[in-house]
């Protein structure tokens, strides 16, 4: 199976019909294919602090929610995902393309990889580390409904090995 | 006018509408003048009462509606307006929100900056607003429904079946009520504010 396409066939099964992006190289075919799907709402944002705050929005409004980003972007959320997200027990998946890992050609990357399970590990929010398109389709189908359950938001990082 | 009047001033037009208010003492504020179910009172994320908006604003603007009169996601009524209560030091914070907004272009958002050129719950140090016009900036990304609030009768906006968003810039005097703490818990104000607007998925 195609590295993409079961990352969108994962979220089919979960249900996500509202998505926020900000892009990554390894992201592009995703948002390439969730633009041709009527039945997703797909919103780029700026930054993906306000993306969360968007999909917090959405889920309000009725929506299962998605944000695809770089790992970086989890930076810039942590405020949103502490007082927004974990204060109101709101669900959302984060699919995070998960650079800075084994074949990083660029160092600017190393850092924010190296710090992202350590963030997600300090904030207490689970993630998921699939190697390989079968697993990782499998473990975002169930993602949306775990989140919910939790009442917490769950990731789901890919390496570069993964593409 | 200080924010608490300007809010009270508003909610006089306010029926079914829903809004998002911002943290501190604007939510605050808002709970003393008029609590209601349909409000969501932000308790932190500071910057983010737009584009929580915005969220809201799409998933009730792009559901179809059914035979019932509800759409997918349980509206009532499709295009149920979002009205934003927002900040000028949030707004600040958060620039991007304004492009994006305006990229999307949700014909059911009202999006109310009281700029008071502080941040207000923080002790009212001076935020940039004082040397620049949000007004202006909203025009200069392209907002087609930018307003000073002082030239706009509210309730004309609300009953406007508008096709873009609106941008109401409301200039007041820096200064907070002495507005008590809000008494719900998060859990108990989001699950009362989705009751509220019928969404199916909690």
């Amino acid at each position: 199976m195609d590295s993409s396409e079961a990352v969108y066939q994962g979220l089919k099964s979960a249900g996500i019909n509202f998505i926020v992006s900000v892009p990554c190289v390894n992201l592009g075919k995703i948002l390439e294919i969730i633009d041709e799907d009527e039945d997703i709402i797909h919103v780029p944002v700026t930054r993906e602090e306000e993306g969360l705050g968007i999909c917090a929005g959405a889920y309000f409004g009725g929506k299962k929610t998605a944000i695809l980003m770089q790992n970086s972007g989890l930076g810039n959320c942590v405020n949103a995902l502490g007082s927004l997200y974990q204060l109101y027990s709101l669900p959302i998946v984060m699919i995070m393309s998960h650079r800075g890992t084994e074949g990083e050609p660029i160092v600017g990357q190393v850092p924010m990889g190296k710090a992202t399970p350590k963030v997600l590990d300090a904030m207490e929010l689970e993630y998921f580390n699939p190697k390989n398109p079968t697993d990782a389709k499998g473990i975002i189908s169930k993602s949306w409904d775990l989140s919910v359950d939790k009442g917490s938001p769950i990731s789901i990082l890919l390496d570069i090995n993964y593409w | 006018m200080k924010r608490f009047d300007a809010i009270l001033d508003i909610m006089k037009y306010v029926d079914d509408e829903i809004i998002v208010c911002n943290i501190g003492f604007p939510s605050r504020e808002l709970f003393e003048i008029k609590d209601r179910s349909k409000n969501f009172y932000m308790l932190g994320s500071m910057g983010l009462a737009s584009s929580i908006g915005l969220g809201l604003a799409i998933a009730n603007d792009n559901s179809n509606t059914n035979e019932k009169g509800t759409n997918a996601d349980g509206f009532k009524k499709n295009k149920e307006k979002i009205i934003v209560f927002d900040g000028d030091g949030s707004v600040l914070m958060n620039m991007g929100s304004l492009v994006t907004i305006y990229n999307q272009n949700p014909k059911n958002l009202i999006l109310v900056v009281f700029d008071n050129g502080c941040y207000g719950s923080t002790g009212n140090q001076c935020t940039y607003a004082q040397n620049i016009d949000l007004l202006e900036v909203a025009k200069s990304i392209g907002f087609k429904n930018c307003h000073d609030y002082n030239d706009i009768d509210f309730e004309d906006i609300l009953l406007d079946e508008c096709e873009d968003p609106v941008f109401i810039h409301y200039k007041i005097l820096p200064g907070n009520a002495d507005s008590p703490i809000i008494d719900f818990s998060p859990e108990e104000i989001k699950n009362r504010f989705m009751d509220s607007l019928n969404t199916n998925n909690h």
